[in-house]
């Protein structure tokens, strides 16, 4: 494996009271697709979250320890350069009531792409990346909430990728879609594998078996363990991901 | 980069700023008021002020007692309330529980229309037809009375008072009402003894709402009540109000004399009532929103 | 059982007749004007100035006065209940001073529109020397629909989902860019009701004018802001209380007037709204 682009270092993160996550150490290399599985409220959201700060939105969120970003504190990083690095895909698809192609287009405006050939480019590459452009392409001016749920989750990565991130996070993104649905979201993963690292948090061990290949078992904030997918699905080390993978539990 | 961080802190402050202005308003509001009000207690005691039952602000020596126009605005508003709090929530329990759907949507629109008619077309209305009205039908002496007033208010207090009772009566939880009808109430009983109970802080809130509306109106009762500032003895008779007093003397009283500051401390009197009222209803219907 | 639906019977008949005692007013109030008015309407009494002590003639004045001090308060309170509205939705920690604001738009809600006209005057009229003007009196009314405005705005603002900023902030915008383009937008129709709305109440309030810029008879329109002007509901006092054996059908074609302004306003507003649920995508 490559370079590493994401570390936390004890990382504990806390709402109100609760105390969400308990000292995560996780290293995540370049242009891997790591999974990150559990059951539910094991914080596997919250640590996805906390990647590109997003959990910040939240007021009584207080987070401890440090998260590095290609070798710098995300704490000295600009919010705004931070989540156009730090994409994220979240669990339903949330699409703005406007048109499939300004869907696409608001992130490079947002960051002062203004050229209407430009813009027309990068929307088209980005639909096309996301397996979309040859469904769509035909009515890119139409309201993007006429889409099906599926093409609305490949419209969110392909908006995600016009402002050219480096890493992808992935919440449960196929949680409400059909297996046809979820079958190419997976495709489009793969397709991007070569030049983005992607993290995939998801409930469903299955596509984690399939769509990813290192994968992390979290379990009531902890991090159980962390290994290659065909480990952690064959001969994991800890009992309770052994439990968890074979359906024991969760 | 540098530009768009440059401009959004430019609008943050604008935006943090605005909030400031509005405190700042009120603190102005009330500074001024203050500023000329105290300016008549330099000359003329505050305990006549007070209790002084004579407003003669251009006899000599001028007597600036704000008693005839407490009790000519008590008046006014304690017989408009009288008609519109039962009127109001009656209507407010029937727009809200009994009326079909179509109905409630026509009804409130009309409530709404009702709020939005000018003070001075009523205090029109009160003159051309209301006042004439009742004087003939009652045998007064003047139809332009408190009574006139009264009924001019309580309609101008009724949209407040419907729309907020409403909301209250809304809220009332569904599993309150399915209870009572689990015990076989009526819907009649379930309204009496548990919907109108459970929404009585919302209810309170907005009667007081409603007459801090009346207190406050100038319109209407300066044209209707015929403005005669004695100590009132009865609702059928003219009187004055403390908001009609400033709108009909500022017109005359000279800048920097004894009445416009008595004028202003009118307007204080007036402005300290509105707040605690105001203030009052507030924390009453935060509470009933718990 | 049988007697509790007899006493069912006649509570719901009272609150049904208490209703119709609220709605019968209304009707009987507008359809009077109305049939009074109808006869004295014309293009005349629209377009023309008002003449021989305002017994005859038009009042033209009087209602481009009135849509001047509408226009001008809705240039200054717009911007600035926007502005309240976003720092208290989207900016505001919940501290003192949050509270402190909150406090504020329920006390400005609730002073009296003559307390208004007698801070206009000492602000802005007197202290700051703007004279009894237009200038004076857009400012005064504007304080007033500033409450309004901030609360219709809130709620706007409160409708829009809370995804539609996360998506745009985890794309990278800023906070600002995020109201400006994923938040506003979607406010607008809510904002813009609620301003009508209160302009609507503006135009028919009398008090705040009083000192502040309403004149008694200036049968020519203003020619700049710091001119003073007539105004429809000032008008409608003056004539109605003021002016000895004024003819009554010019009062009641006033009050028309007023009441159809203020009317078509509102039916603006009603037809926002439809629109706005018909477009409503979320």
């Amino acid at each position: 494996m490559s370079e590493v682009i994401i570390k936390t270092v004890n990382l504990n993160v806390h709402f109100g009271k609760q105390h969400i996550l308990k000292n995560i150490n996780l290293e995540i290399y370049k242009n891997e697709i790591l999974g990150i599985i559990g059951p539910a409220n094991s914080g596997k959201t919250t640590f996805l979250r906390a990647l590109n700060r997003l959990n910040y939105l939240f007021k009584d969120y207080y987070q401890e320890g440090e998260i590095f970003f290609a070798q710098k504190n995300i704490k000295d990083i600009n919010d705004n350069l931070l989540r156009k690095k730090i994409g994220i895909i979240f669990a339903l698809p949330q699409v703005l009531p406007i048109t499939i192609y300004e869907n696409v287009a608001y992130g490079p405006k947002i960051h002062g792409i203004k050229d209407k050939d430009t813009l027309d480019s990068i929307v088209e590459k980005a639909l096309r990346k996301a397996y979309l452009w040859e469904e769509v392409k035909d009515r890119l001016h139409t309201l993007a909430t006429k889409l099906s749920g599926g093409q609305q989750q490949r419209l969110c990565i392909a908006r995600t990728l016009a402002v050219e991130p480096e890493v992808i996070l992935y919440d449960e993104p196929c949680s409400g879609l059909d297996p046809i649905s979820t079958q190419k979201i997976e495709e489009a993963m793969r397709e991007l594998k070569n030049n983005y690292t992607q993290i995939l948090v998801t409930n469903n061990t299955k596509q984690a078996a399939r769509a990813t290949e290192r994968c992390a078992f979290m379990l009531m904030g902890e991090l159980v363990e962390i290994d290659r997918t065909a480990i952690i699905f064959t001969s994991p080390k800890d009992k309770r991901t052994d439990e968890y993978v074979r359906g024991v539990f969760g | 980069m540098c530009i768009r961080e440059i401009k959004e802190s430019v609008i943050e402050f604008f935006i943090k700023i605005s909030g400031f202005i509005i405190i700042l308003f009120v603190f102005l509001i009330f500074l001024f008021l203050l500023n000329d009000a105290v300016l008549l207690f330099k000359d003329f005691p505050l305990k006549e002020f007070i209790f002084g039952k004579r407003w003669l602000p251009i006899s000599n020596p001028p007597h600036f007692g704000i008693v005839p126009l407490l009790l000519g605005s008590l008046y006014v508003t304690f017989f408009a309330t009288i008609i519109c709090v039962p009127v109001g929530i009656a209507s407010a329990l029937f727009i809200a529980e009994i009326a079909p759907k179509f109905l409630r949507n026509i009804l409130k629109s009309f409530i709404e229309i009702l709020a939005s008619i000018p003070s001075v077309v009523l205090g029109f209305v009160g003159i051309v037809w209301l006042g004439p009205f009742l004087k003939d039908t009652l045998k007064l002496n003047t139809g332009m009375c408190g009574l006139t007033g009264s009924f001019l208010l309580a309609l101008m207090a009724l949209p407040t008072i419907i729309s907020i009772s409403e909301d209250a009566i809304i809220s009332v939880p569904k599993s309150f009402k399915e209870a009572a009808f689990g015990l076989g109430a009526t819907r009649w009983q379930t309204l009496w003894r548990v919907v109108l109970p459970s929404a009585s802080s919302g209810i309170i809130a907005a009667i007081m709402l409603g007459i801090g509306r009346v207190i406050g109106e100038t319109m209407v009762v300066m044209m209707v009540t015929g403005n005669a500032p004695l100590v009132p003895k009865s609702i059928l008779q003219p009187l004055r109000t403390l908001t009609a007093t400033i709108a009909g003397e500022m017109g005359e009283a000279i800048s920097g004399s004894e009445h416009y500051f008595a004028l202003f401390a009118v307007g204080l009197v007036l402005f300290i009532i509105t707040f605690i009222i105001n203030f009052l209803s507030v924390i009453l219907l935060s509470r009933s929103k718990k | 059982m049988n007697l509790a639906r007899i006493r069912e019977r006649i509570a719901f008949t009272i609150l049904g007749l208490s209703t119709l005692f609220v709605i019968l007013p209304i009707f009987a109030i507008v359809f009077y004007i109305v049939k009074n008015a109808i006869g004295a309407i014309s293009w005349n009494f629209i377009l023309d100035i008002p003449r021989h002590g305002m017994r005859e003639g038009g009042i033209y004045p009087a209602i481009v006065g009135t849509i001047c001090l509408v226009l001008g308060t809705i240039l200054f309170s717009l911007p600035l209940g926007i502005m309240s509205a976003i720092y208290l939705v989207e900016y505001a920690n919940d501290n003192f001073f949050t509270k402190l604001v909150k406090v504020s738009i329920v006390n400005l809600s609730g002073i009296p529109s003559i307390v208004y006209g007698l801070f206009g005057m000492a602000l802005f009229v007197i202290f700051l020397k703007l004279g009894t003007s237009i200038l004076s009196g857009c400012l005064t009314l504007s304080i007033m629909s500033l409450p309004l405005i901030i609360t219709a705005t809130k709620e706007a603002l409160e409708a829009v989902p809370f995804s539609f900023r996360e998506i745009s902030l985890s794309l990278g915008a800023t906070k600002w860019q995020t109201i400006r383009y994923c938040v506003l937008p979607y406010a607008l129709p809510g904002i813009l009701t609620g301003t009508v709305l209160s302009l609507s109440r503006a135009a028919g309030e009398t008090a705040p004018i009083l000192f502040t810029v309403a004149a008694f008879y200036l049968p020519r329109l203003p020619r700049s802001i710091f001119d003073q002007v007539m105004a429809l509901p000032y008008h409608l006092y003056v004539i109605s209380t003021q002016i000895p054996n004024m003819p009554l059908r010019l009062s009641f074609a006033t009050a028309f007037v007023l009441i159809v302004l203020v009317f078509l306003m509102n039916l603006v507003n009603v037809i926002l709204r439809i629109q706005f649920r018909k477009k409503k995508q979320w």
